[in-house]
């Protein structure tokens, strides 16, 4: 019987189509529509609980897209993520509350608003590097969020806002299984927008800028526009998110898009794996549910110790900083590289290398 | 007028607190090029030992001051070896999640073990206030300053003179050259984590003093950081500079803009001061410029 798990046996590419293919083989596609209908059947089986995980997972792997577009890829840190989710959210709720104009085009437009707010803070990038830019993208964050919650007349203040959920002629998204489809389609829209534009001169410029971006400059790439570029791409997909979520948690309110949201999402991708798309979902997933794992563990283990679920919180956070800091020690390169170093054990094996 | 002067002279003690716990960001900067994201969490955990230490031992403030300050040099001392010790060298963004990393563990630890509620410190210094011409002054304040002061006078004749110190200099400019002198550069950095702990928590229990001890305590080391980088990420004095520059202006914002935006203003204003010097000048007021060579 032939190994499963050996895929590109005997594969050749004798012209540059071949090369360029997106599906090398034809089983990969395959094993990719079979994974895509597993996904888009699964809702099916569950209870809502799990659809409302699995949708929440979804709305932080679109997010997570974004920010590995512009830490990932381009190599620029942002610790403003939150606010920037929070820039979507608010202007998708003000558009369908107060301006009243439906979901369809207030979703994309809090995706644009984003995209230049998100630009107009990465306009400091071609001075600043690194660490510099970190913390000036923590400006962004602090000062986004307090415009938030002072501009008592455009946002609600420190109250926040009520949003409803988009409706498609007289069909509504209550419930969660159709908010999982919607979610979904929005999914697999951005990782494919993302996979294929690593594949196009402006996805290649980013990684060049990533890798060097001296070296990029002198090989003709303007530093200036591509960095830009890179905010205004990742923000865009972090404010459709933000749009996603505030429509799903039906409200918007400050608290919600703090600084502790922006660490999220850098643990997501770093989990995940920097600069992979997929390792950004792997990431989501796991960064949505290891609290959600945590308080179920504590609550089985809490006819043992009765004192544990008083400390959940603390111990919420000390996990989450572990994962962190084990990850960046053993695996660095995150979900992404240890589901790839599987993937070629199983390819070689019987053999080690 | 009166008004003024007080603002500047409240801005002044807070600013040189902020200018202490800048001064561990720098030091750690400086010597081993890592950003240090737990400051704030270091300045907790040294403030809650030094009250613990009070308030369930009866310990009396100095001796219990001296004991935390111990317990933080060791604290960073470990840290340093566990969690920092694999990511010199690695890119930026390792060394920051780390360090966010062990934020969060941190002040999951602190959580665990104080809870959340605001704790009260004993009066250590007297209550009556000092008058100075018409501005009115805490003693508090103006114990705070001193410290500060001392603290500061100490660790620059600590760089300037002594063996340790001048070595940490050398290591903090060029590694390879230090190295080649003899000296440990491990243990450099292992110092300049633990002499930041200890600034931090000098800062944590001063601030302690003004406004009472709770886990928000540590968001000031996210307020260093416009003062840091302000200042310049690698320069002491820039540091002190900025620490004063943003602890008067923020004073000023609190006193004459925040009635008129309704509050907040102030905790916002060092992050708009930072994203202008910022757009001017990259490296803030006194940093060294890198040049890159590819």
């Amino acid at each position: 019987m032939r190994n499963p798990f050996v895929m590109d046996c005997g594969e050749f590419h004798v012209n540059y189509k071949q090369d360029m293919a997106i599906w090398k083989i034809s089983r990969v596609r395959m094993r990719v529509f079979i994974l895509l209908a597993i996904f888009a059947v699964f809702p099916m089986f569950v209870s809502d609980y799990i659809i409302g995980l699995a949708t929440l997972c979804g709305i932080a792997a679109i997010g997570a897209i974004g920010l590995n577009i512009l830490t990932g890829f381009t190599g620029q840190i942002s610790i403003g993520v939150g606010a920037f989710l929070g820039v979507g959210g608010y202007t998708s709720a003000i558009l369908t509350a107060k301006v009243g104009l439906s979901f369809w085009i207030a979703m994309p437009t809090a995706g644009i608003v984003t995209a230049i707010v998100g630009g107009l803070f990465g306009l400091p990038s071609l001075r600043l590097k690194g660490l510099y830019l970190a913390i000036a993208t923590l400006a962004a964050q602090v000062i986004i969020l307090f415009v938030i919650s002072r501009w008592d007349a455009l946002t609600g203040g420190t109250a926040g806002m009520v949003l409803s959920r988009p409706e498609l002629g007289s069909f509504v998204f209550y419930s969660e299984r159709s908010y999982y489809y919607l979610m979904f389609v929005v999914l697999i829209i951005t990782a494919i927008f993302t996979l294929n534009l690593f594949r196009s001169r402006v996805g290649r410029a980013f990684i060049a800028v990533r890798d060097r971006d001296v070296a990029a400059e002198v090989m003709g790439i303007d530093l200036f526009k591509y960095k830009v570029l890179a905010f205004i791409v990742s923000s865009f997909f972090v404010g459709i998110a933000g749009a996603l979520l505030g429509h799903y948690t039906m409200v918007v309110s400050p608290e919600l898009y703090s600084i502790t949201v922006s660490i999220e999402y850098l643990a997501i991708i770093l989990v995940g794996g920097l600069g992979s798309v997929f390792g950004s979902i792997y990431g989501a997933v796991f960064i949505t549910l290891l609290p959600v794992v945590l308080r179920s563990g504590v609550e089985m283990l809490s006819g043992v110790f009765p004192d544990l679920s008083a400390v959940l919180i603390g111990m919420k956070e000390v996990v989450f900083g572990l994962v962190i800091i084990l990850f960046l020690i053993y695996e660095p390169q995150g979900l992404a590289k240890i589901w790839k170093n599987i993937k070629d054990y199983f390819k070689l094996w019987p053999f080690s290398y | 007028m009166t008004f003024l002067l007080q603002m500047i002279v409240t801005g002044i003690v807070v600013g040189s607190v902020y200018a202490l716990v800048a001064l561990g960001f720098v030091l750690i900067y400086k010597s081993s090029d890592a950003i240090n994201f737990a400051q704030g969490e270091f300045l907790l955990i040294g403030t809650y030992v030094c009250l613990t230490l009070i308030t369930a031992y009866n310990i009396p403030f100095v001796a219990a001051l001296l004991i935390a300050l111990m317990f933080s040099a060791v604290l960073g001392f470990v840290i340093e070896r566990i969690v920092l010790r694999p990511f010199i060298g690695e890119p930026v963004i390792s060394m920051i999640m780390a360090t966010i990393g062990l934020s969060s563990v941190l002040a999951g630890i602190v959580h665990i073990i104080w809870g959340h509620e605001t704790r009260v410190f004993p009066k250590i210094f007297s209550e009556k206030p000092v008058n100075l011409g018409e501005i009115v002054i805490a003693p508090v304040y103006l114990w705070s300053l001193l410290i500060v002061v001392v603290m500061l006078v100490i660790f620059t004749l600590f760089f300037k003179y002594s063996k340790l110190g001048i070595a940490m200099r050398a290591t903090a400019d060029d590694q390879q050259a230090a190295m080649s002198m003899g000296i440990s550069v491990k243990m450099i950095f292992a110092v300049a984590w633990a002499i930041a702990a200890i600034v931090s928590a000098v800062g944590g229990i001063l601030l302690g003093n003004i406004n009472g001890v709770n886990a928000s305590l540590s968001a000031i080391g996210l307020k260093v950081l416009p003062v840091a980088i302000l200042g310049g990420l690698d320069s002491i004095p820039g540091a002190i500079i900025g620490g004063l520059i943003i602890g008067i202006l923020e004073s000023l914002t609190g006193g004459y803009l925040d009635p008129l935006v309704g509050g907040g203003l102030k905790e916002v204003m060092p992050f708009v001061i930072l994203v202008f010097i910022l757009m001017f000048k990259p490296y803030g007021l006194f940093g060294k410029k890198e040049i890159e060579r590819v």
